[in-house]
């Protein structure tokens, strides 16, 4: 077992993490375009059944480290080890089929299909056609999207996109769930839903949410990663990150000058 | 309201009725309303119009843009006529006529998707080898070029090619009605295979590729495998619409691969309609139907004709006929309002 294993599984208890293999692990995982370095080294970790929050400011590496964990890029150097198994040269799709969801930056959905096929086509990739519409409609309630089912996605309003897009991820039911940004371009009410609905999701899932939203990762962090020009500055809980000079300095300081 | 799984309130759904039930009637009516020199023009426009269905296909469902769905057609026509001038009876022919342009479909497909070839160098890529094919073809002329008992016989194109036949016997030829019923039959058959599809969990996620390549793949589905198995199809489609269009007049020679051919069936599908599958036979029909009147005078070039008719739609119906009298037909008669989205109709809607 490595040190950053341990490490997390000594941070703030979860309950489910002791002696575990590591939902994920980087090792040295790097990026480079050109003579940028955009994901440096980074050595992450986390345990099964966290809900991790990486922050860090714009141009940190945060997005271009989800896009390697699910290899829309090819990593320049390192590896990703998802529950013990190496997939660093595994294809987006066989990362997917093997439990990783990912909710990108902008959404990424089906903008010509309604927002029930958009659904229909992630569930019936796991399930029967039977089993499927049954998911769909569960999916669609849970996200408070029945009143929406035949509409168009390319028309509905951002936040009602991010939540097509979360619920064709959760209708495969993986067992990580990248989120980044999810409540960017929220109203104030659904930025609390999303919170609910984040926590409700955590008690099945682990998770690694990307925030700016310091209010929304306060209230849903127990850990939380912090990113800094590519690589991993400090690990550690909210509350000693607010207290800790340099993480101010480089991310929060600006956050309040603004 | 629905039956059957089919929903009885969607205009899509008894659009598909409609087509069907006028397709049936010609198809017995054919051969008693034309006389025997159209029945042969009509044979040919069933044979291109199955070619249309495989554009349609491909490029408004599965977001393929090839620019040498001609290629396949021709590759049908060849492999027919080759085939059929070494064995003399048709059924494997047909059949080869079909699985060599598929086959040939998976290869080329397989270099361009797993390349992960961007959308416009497939159209590049397509219309390349089917340039190489048109040169290719014209300089078989020699006697050197021959397969089996079959001379290519260059830019001449083979003539007399042997029609089909009842299967098992080669001497029992199709009559003329008897092609246009096996033409027609085809076609139907594509038609309705192609709607399946469509509805069935393979065409939805055909569709769903085409909207958002990477969602597909973040929700664990192999789009280049998939994008493979479409452009199969409408290879091996455009293939069968090859064999029989040889059989309309016997003949086949190398402009099958010109880009003259190649660029009317993009403006079929354009004209008819992007995301539907009876735009694209009407719009291949339409053309063709003109290009015959043009050919009668000598007054002005087809192609001048043509490229004006497709400037035109490109500025005032950029969706096509189909989606444009659909949006039309939406606004004015609202209970053919789809309240089911459709599987091609999405595009239009959003924007």
């Amino acid at each position: 077992m490595t040190d950053a294993a341990t490490e997390t599984t000594s941070g703030t208890a979860t309950g489910q993490t002791a002696g575990a293999v590591p939902i994920l692990e980087t090792h040295g995982l790097t990026m480079r375009f050109g003579g940028v370095v955009a994901v440096d080294d980074v050595d992450f970790s986390m345990a099964e059944g966290e809900l991790r929050c990486l922050i860090g400011p714009n141009g940190a590496g945060k997005s271009t480290f989800f896009k390697c964990l699910t290899h829309q890029y090819k990593a320049s150097a390192g590896r990703v080890r998802f529950r013990g198994t190496d997939i660093t040269g595994s294809h987006t799709y066989q990362i997917a089929r093997r439990g990783i969801g990912i909710k990108t930056q902008v959404p990424s959905v089906f903008d010509g299909l309604s927002v029930h096929e958009n659904i229909w086509v992630a569930a019936r990739r796991h399930h029967g056609r039977r089993e499927a519409n049954r998911i769909v409609d569960e999916i669609l309630e849970r996200l408070r999207l029945e009143g929406h089912a035949r509409r168009v996605v390319g028309q509905l309003a951002h936040g009602e996109r991010q939540r097509v897009e979360l619920g064709t991820v959760l209708t495969g039911e993986p067992e990580l769930i990248l989120l980044d940004e999810p409540t960017a371009g929220m109203t104030h009410e659904e930025v609390n839903q999303t919170t609910d609905l984040i926590r409700e999701i955590n008690r099945t899932t682990s998770l690694i949410v990307v925030e700016h939203d310091m209010q929304f990762i306060k209230a849903i962090a127990e850990r939380v990663t912090v990113f800094h020009q590519g690589a991993i500055l400090i690990e550690d809980t909210m509350a000693n990150l607010e207290k800790n000079q340099q993480v101010r300095d480089i991310y929060l300081g600006k956050q309040h000058a603004a | 309201m629905t039956v059957l799984g089919v929903n009885l309130r969607n205009w899509e759904t008894w659009g598909t009725i409609l087509v069907g039930i006028a397709m049936v009637v010609l198809l017995f009516a054919g051969p008693h309303i034309f006389d025997l020199f159209l029945l042969f023009k009509v044979t040919l426009f069933v044979a291109m119009a199955i070619l249309a269905l495989s554009m349609g296909f491909i490029w408004g469902y599965g977001g393929i843009l090839c620019f040498g769905q001609s290629a396949f057609y021709g590759l049908g026509a060849y492999t027919y006529a080759i085939a059929v001038g070494n064995i003399g009876e048709s059924t494997a022919p047909f059949l080869l006529a079909i699985v060599v342009p598929g086959a040939f479909a998976a290869l080329l497909g397989y270099f361009v998707f797993y390349g992960r070839l961007s959308d416009v160098y497939l159209a590049v890529v397509t219309l390349a080898v089917t340039l190489i094919l048109y040169n290719f073809m014209r300089s078989t002329a020699g006697e050197e070029y021959v397969i089996g008992a079959q001379r290519l016989m260059g830019f001449n194109g083979i003539s007399s090619i042997q029609p089909i036949n009842w299967p098992g016997d080669g001497s029992a030829w199709l009559l003329p009605d008897e092609i246009f019923h096996l033409a027609m039959f085809c076609l139907i058959a594509c038609y309705f295979g192609l709607k399946l599809l469509n509805r069935s969990h393979f065409g939805r996620v055909a569709v769903a590729i085409r909207e958002n390549e990477l969602r597909a793949e973040l929700l664990g589905y192999d789009v280049r495998l998939h994008k493979l198995q479409t452009f199969t199809i409408g290879g091996a489609m455009a293939g069968l619409a090859g064999c029989l269009g040889v059989n309309f007049n016997s003949f086949v020679n190398p402009d099958v691969f010109a880009l003259n051919f190649a660029a009317e069936i993009i403006m079929w599908t354009l004209i008819g309609g992007l995301g539907t599958l009876v735009g694209p036979m009407i719009g291949c029909i339409g053309l063709l139907m003109l290009k015959f009147e043009i050919g009668q005078q000598q007054i002005t070039n087809t192609y001048l004709i043509f490229g004006g008719i497709i400037m035109l739609f490109v500025l005032l119906v950029p969706a096509g006929l189909l989606p444009t009298a659909r949006q039309l037909g939406e606004r004015y008669l609202p209970m053919l309002r789809a309240d089911g989205a459709g599987d091609g109709r999405g595009r239009e809607a959003a924007q």
